[in-house]
């Protein structure tokens, strides 16, 4: 019987295509956002951990001026090198301290021309980072002091300039300064925010200084403290000793700051599940709406069917059996829209995932819940003309036209 | 039940059965204190004006109404005071129903048309098919069991409702104006399968008409006017 009433179920909708399929729209829109977005927001989610994991939770920045919303940083002065030589000398349980100051310039190699930001430090850089180097080596200290134009590159920039070559030794243009490649960076591919890591040229801070950038500022520091040290305290100790530094009196806020890199990503996390929860509840809504649309031509399709509905009455069919049919009719029809939202949002999640540089992960658990939700869907709203229809009375339905 | 000794309880039996519509003011009286006696075998024809409570009485015989007062006895049974449920199940046990517009269902074959009782009663779908192709052999209907009514003659579409209404093997079929909407000679078809339905497999036949030829072809001939039954007799074809 209930493979009867599946058949006959099909059959009503097929006879009527494009108002079926109309109809299930709201359940498809609301499955397939919600399919897309669980999908897209598991991805990130694995993305942000995975990222954490490889930053390590021990990384702090410091930043000039305050950032936040109202509040202008352009004019706060940044650091110099004995902020860093202070900071260096002065503060415990840090593993390395790293200026870094940047700019986007071309870097041509031959023929090959490419844009790229260039990052002025020192061999810090590449603790604080947990970065290793791939092929050559990282800056002396003498190169480090005298200033000489010597420089790391990521993979992103060796396989621009060069493609299969072998960039070490090489004498590539910076910005119109010479500059010999020592070393290529390990590639790290890309950062939660969708920027390619790859795509950096290194040179020691003071060479950057004096030759490209023109001035002596130091624009960030990174600062990673040593593991089993509480980020916390060490983010307290670089405030005060930036404080005593650049003499600012009690009771007047800090024109810099400082970040833990584990706030940053477990803020963006939190933006994230937010985001998610806001769009599951505009897919809860058009659920909703997808269910009363299935009542609605659920209704319509029984008062256009009285008379069928009567034939069935007066041939046998029972009350239940007339009430499972049409129960079955729209949640075959809520089935449906339930299937094709699932491919819709696991189509949408492939794209968005991709273009978001996530992991595609499929929950097989949301797809079984979208799933008994939109058959769920149909059971609900399917309930009221079913019962309908079984209540028709025979000679009423058999007179109708 | 019957008790033993006792003979068996008339098929159909109406005792002061009155049917009202509607209250008050818009009270309609449509059947008017009838008793009528119908037993096994029989070949019925009710006749009677318009408005005089035939179709009424067709529907109270057959279960899908219940009398305002009165009672009405199927097999014994007091049908009024059954329920929706009892009285489907005792429907679709005993009943076979034949309408004027043949009420096929559209763009469905005439097989499954004549499946669709076999359906609802639970029947496996080997065996529907096969009883239901026997069905609509025994009409006449070979060939077009694949046909929808759209492509059938009214007459060969009555046929697959009586192919439809016979296919569960009921103790009566109910017809009411079965030849209404056709042309004399397939209104001629029609009474002649209903007869060798009746003769060769005993089934009861109750049938309204308005026409006195088909009228002939039953054995009792009852006449309906305002309510009552103005006179019930033995056809020409009987005597
Ligand atoms: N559902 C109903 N509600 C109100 N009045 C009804 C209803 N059904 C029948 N009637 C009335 O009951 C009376 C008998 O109707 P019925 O249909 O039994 O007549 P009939 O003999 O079958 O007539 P016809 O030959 O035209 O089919 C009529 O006056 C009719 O208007
Ligand atoms: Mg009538």
């Amino acid at each position: 019987m209930l493979l009867e009433a599946v058949k006959l179920a099909l059959q009503a909708i097929r006879r009527n295509a494009l108002r079926s399929f109309l109809t299930v729209l709201g359940i498809i829109i609301g499955v397939g956002a919600v399919i897309a977005m669980v999908t897209v927001g598991n991805g990130t989610t694995a993305r942000i951990t995975a990222d954490l994991a490889k930053l390590g939770t021990n990384l702090l920045f410091v930043l000039p001026g305050q950032v936040g919303p109202g509040r202008a940083s352009s004019d706060a002065r940044s650091f110099n090198s004995r902020d860093i030589e202070a900071m260096r000398a002065q503060l415990r349980g840090v593993q390395a301290v790293a200026p870094i100051a940047q700019k986007s310039v071309a870097v041509i190699y031959g023929t090959e021309n490419r844009n790229t930001v260039v990052t002025g430090t020192d061999s810090a850089y590449f603790v604080a980072q947990d970065w290793a180097l791939a092929r050559g080596r990282g800056f002396f200290e003498g190169e480090e002091r005298a200033g000489r134009a010597a420089c790391v590159i990521g993979q992103t920039v060796r396989e621009k300039l060069f493609g299969s070559a072998d960039p070490i030794g090489q004498d590539i243009r910076v910005h119109n300064v010479s500059c010999e490649v020592i070393g290529l960076l390990e590639a790290k591919g890309q950062s939660s925010f969708g920027t390619d890591l790859d795509d950096t040229v290194l040179m020691p801070i003071r060479a950057f200084q004096r030759r490209i950038a023109g001035n002596m500022d130091i624009m960030r520091v990174y600062v990673s403290a040593r593991n089993g040290v509480d980020t916390a305290k060490v983010q307290t100790d670089i405030e005060r000793l930036l404080r005593e530094r650049r003499n600012i009196t009690t009771g007047k806020e800090d024109d810099f700051s400082v970040r833990d890199m584990k706030q940053v990503v477990q803020a963006t996390a939190g933006a994230t599940a937010v985001l998610t929860g806001l769009l599951g509840a505009v897919a809860a809504v058009s659920l909703l709406v997808g269910g009363i649309g299935i009542m609605n031509i659920m209704l319509v399709s029984v008062t256009e069917r009285t008379r069928e509905i009567g034939i069935r009455l007066a041939i046998g069919a029972l009350e239940e059996q007339v009430l499972l049919q049409f129960l079955v009719e729209a949640m075959v029809l809520s089935l449906f829209g339930g299937i094709i939202g699932i491919l819709l949002g696991l189509g949408l999640a492939v794209l968005a995932t991709a273009a978001l540089n996530v992991p595609f992960l499929v929950d097989p658990f949301i797809i079984l819940v979208a799933f008994g939700f939109s058959a769920m869907v149909g059971v609900v709203f399917g309930y009221v003309p079913a019962r309908r229809a079984a209540h028709l009375d025979p000679i009423q339905a058999l007179r109708h036209e | 039940m019957p008790r033993d000794g006792e003979p068996p309880p008339p098929l159909i039996a109406f005792e002061g059965v009155s049917k009202v519509f509607g209250t008050g003011l818009a009270a309609v009286p449509a059947l008017n204190a009838v008793d009528l006696r119908i037993d096994r075998g029989e070949f019925v024809a009710i006749m009677g004006p318009s408005g005089s409570g035939k179709s009424t009485a067709m529907n109270i015989l057959g279960c899908l109404d219940t009398p305002t007062s009165g009672t009405y006895r199927f097999m014994g049974v007091d049908v009024g005071r059954l329920d929706r449920r009892r009285r489907a199940l005792l429907r679709r046990r005993y009943l076979g129903f034949v309408f004027q517009g043949f009420n096929l269902l559209a763009r469905t074959s005439a097989v499954e048309n004549v499946e669709l009782p076999l359906i609802y009663r639970g029947m496996a779908p080997a065996e529907r098919r096969r009883l239901a192709l026997g069905a609509l052999a025994r009409v006449g209907l070979e060939g077009r069991e694949d046909h929808t009514p759209g492509e059938l003659s009214g007459g060969q579409q009555q046929r697959v409702a009586i192919a439809r209404a016979t296919v569960t093997d009921p103790a009566v079929l109910l017809a009411d104006e079965p030849t209404g909407n056709l042309d004399t000679r397939m209104s001629l078809e029609i009474m002649n399968l209903l007869v060798r339905l009746n003769r060769e497999q005993g089934i009861t036949v109750i049938m309204v008409t308005h026409e006195p030829d088909m009228a002939a072809f039953a054995r009792r001939i009852i006449r309906f006017v305002d309510g009552r039954i103005d006179s019930d007799a033995p056809s020409e074809r009987a005597a």
